[in-house]
């Protein structure tokens, strides 16, 4: 174990996959231009390159190495970048497989920060996850320790299927504990990060950490809550969060986009229609207001659910049903 | 084995796969009639681009590979794809090509290097440069058959992929079939060097790599520029961009209908949109499959018997792919949840 920022735990998922696989390639905008780079001095120009600022042809470029037999790593940096080359995204990597009947893999990552709440206003802050999770053919990862930084990076790299990888860029410099050597994190299993016996939180990024702090703040009043994090959305753990509901009867999820673009209401939706008998309130949802992300500090903080609004929420839930 | 000068057995191989197209063609279109909805959504002809399909290909050899568009049915055909296979995929039927999950717009053959054809415009641009990049790491001197139309040089795929596939010195050629229309709309009302009256290759010179435009309904014209554009590739050179001028001698495709309308091939838009019917006549007086044929037959190549003979055995073929889609069973129901993921 080695404490790792989750940045570079990301990068040593990719670097355990490229030292492994030659046919791993990783290449994006402002990176390995020049010969000390780190991926270009370990793997050369074959397989790392700088790109321009071309999104489409980035991606579409990563359709088709994929679909001639390479594992492409795409360094988006942001997931807003992505919003650019939104077919290649949505509607040209997850067709291909079942398009052709079966005949392609399209086996490639997109790697994509999210969430930047950190006064980068309107363009830089979405928590657009929810827009990729219903698709199809595509998989979507969002890890929220370092730890599964490098596991579920390791996992989307060897997956046979286009992995959208978004991590959180509040989470970028955190620490924690990273395994040595080889690590893999399993898709569609989900962690619990804290056992409870009264209620449910699911959170996903960085909304996991604040899930954490209202728990440890409620458990001070008697209330001992849950924290499931999906890890990965698609495929969704829905088993692991229906039996939780199943032994606490209550379900608040939270989650950083506005109410109607979540994650959180998707799995709010799946445990009304598959877990309703275990239910004993109704679920409650935190999420960010319905509005484009201010840039004025306390504005910011106004819109992006906190502890205060998990507790609240949570208190609320308590208090409601039988 | 140079094509600069091809034999006579090789034009009268590239006139087969011309008639290939044509009659496989002419099969989708007639099947509107002849079976009533058995044909659903859009398809996409390629008459008319056969010189330019087969004169393009002929370069082809094992380990290159091909992507185009939804106009896609051309390619596969003379890459060695089965066409009742192809028939049964635009049928959507259980023999299909693709288990009829994709149709008529995303044929796809793997096994003989077709990798998939994407039905939005501009968008496969960027994957046959992937693939090339692909090819170019492999270093065997392969190359990669980049087909779209005209109307995809107005994308930003197509300038971002030529931008890099230029500066990275991919094995691609980019093959801009050049049919004068986007839909209804003609190039000059919406590019600007057609516009200016000049050549779409020159779209090349942003770049930095070579344009070139080509007679598209002469095969073994095109079959002499690429010869140049697929050396250079396979030379590890980079990309040419090569603008093969052909006309489309079916509308854009069959009209667009709910169902219960019967589909059918509606006249080409120079005449329903245009009124340009002198237009249209003239492209086929100049039609290239017909118009090669008189090359061989008076060049002694060919005798107007063996072309008949030719002509029947293409047909039958074709005739049998029909029998064998229309024979074939719909998928079962529950495949429709195959291949979603590997």
């Amino acid at each position: 174990m080695a404490q790792l920022p989750f940045i570079a735990a990301i990068d040593a998922g990719i670097h355990q996959e490229m030292r492994r696989d030659p046919n791993v390639l990783y290449f994006g905008q402002n990176l390995a231009t020049t010969e000390n780079h780190e991926f270009v001095a370990a793997y050369g120009h074959d397989r790392v390159r700088v790109t321009p600022i071309s999104e489409t042809a980035e991606i579409g470029i990563a359709i088709g190495a994929a679909m001639a037999g390479l594992r492409p790593v795409v360094e988006l940096y942001m997931a807003e970048f992505m919003l650019v080359a939104m077919d290649q995204v949505l509607n040209e990597a997850p067709r291909f497989r079942y398009m052709s009947g079966g005949q392609v893999k399209v086996p490639l990552v997109l790697k994509a920060g999210f969430g930047f709440a950190a006064g980068w206003a309107g363009q830089h802050t979405g928590s657009l996850t929810a827009l990729f999770m219903g698709v199809p053919g595509l998989k979507v990862v969002v890890p929220s320790t370092a730890a599964d930084a490098k596991g579920l990076m390791a996992t989307a790299i060897r997956d046979d299927n286009p992995v959208v990888f978004m991590h959180h860029y509040l989470l970028t410099l955190e620490h924690g504990e990273v395994p040595d050597g080889e690590h893999l994190v399993p898709f569609g299993v989900a962690e619990v990060r804290r056992t409870g016996g009264d209620v449910t939180i699911v959170a996903t990024g960085w909304m996991v950490n604040r899930a954490l702090g209202a728990a440890a703040m409620l458990a001070a009043e008697g209330i001992h809550a849950e924290v499931i994090d999906p890890r990965t959305v698609a495929p969704l753990d829905l088993d692991t969060i229906l039996r939780s509901v199943a032994k606490t009867g209550r379900l608040v999820v939270v989650d950083q986009a506005p109410r109607h673009s979540t994650v959180g209401g998707i799995i709010a939706a799946d445990v009304a229609e598959f877990g309703f008998s275990s239910l004993r309130a109704p679920i409650l949802q935190v999420n960010a207001l319905d509005t484009t992300v201010p840039y004025s500090e306390p504005l910011e903080a106004y819109v992006i659910p906190d502890e205060a609004r998990i507790v609240a929420a949570v208190r609320r839930v308590m208090q409601t049903g039988r | 084995m140079s094509l600069q000068s091809p034999s006579a057995e090789q034009k009268v191989a590239m006139f087969t796969q011309m008639l290939r197209i044509r009659e496989f063609e002419e099969r989708v279109k007639r099947t509107f009639t002849e079976y009533p909805g058995v044909i659903r959504g859009h398809t996409h002809l390629a008459d008319g681009a056969e010189a330019s399909i087969v004169g393009t290909l002929s370069h082809f050899k094992p380990g290159d590979a091909a992507l185009a568009t939804y106009r896609c049915h051309g390619y596969p055909l003379v890459l060695g794809t089965d066409p009742k296979a192809m028939m049964a995929e635009i049928l959507g039927r259980v023999d299909g090509l693709c288990k009829g999950l994709g149709g008529s717009m995303h044929l796809t053959d793997v096994e003989h290097g077709f990798l998939g054809t994407s039905g939005i415009v501009g968008a496969g641009i960027p994957h046959a440069a992937g693939a090339a990049w692909a090819a170019q790491i492999r270093g065997k001197r392969e190359v990669v058959f980049c087909f779209f139309g005209d109307g995809a040089s107005k994308q930003g795929a197509f300038h971002e992929t030529l931008n890099i596939a230029s500066l990275w010195k991919l094995p691609v050629i980019f093959v801009m079939e050049n049919n004068g229309y986007n839909v209804v709309t003609t190039s000059a009302q919406e590019d600007a060097n057609a516009a200016a009256g000049e050549p779409l290759a020159i779209k090349a010179k942003a770049y930095a790599m070579p344009g070139v435009t080509v007679d598209g309904t002469d095969p073994l014209a095109v079959l002499a520029v690429m010869e140049k554009a697929v050396a250079r590739a396979r030379a590890g050179e980079g990309p040419t961009l090569v603008e093969s001028t052909v006309y489309r001698l079916s509308a854009h495709g069959n009209i667009i209908a709910p169902p219960g309308v019967p589909l059918h091939y509606p006249e080409h838009e120079a005449i329903t949109v245009f009124g340009k019917r002198e237009e249209y006549e003239a492209a086929l007086r100049g039609d290239p499959v017909p118009r090669f044929r008189g090359v061989l037959v008076q060049a002694g190549i060919l005798s107007a018997e063996a072309a008949d003979a030719l002509s029947a055995q293409v047909a039958a073929e074709m005739d049998a792919a029909v029998k064998f889609a229309v024979a074939s069973p719909f998928p079962a129901l529950e495949s429709a949840l195959d291949n979603v993921y590997a």
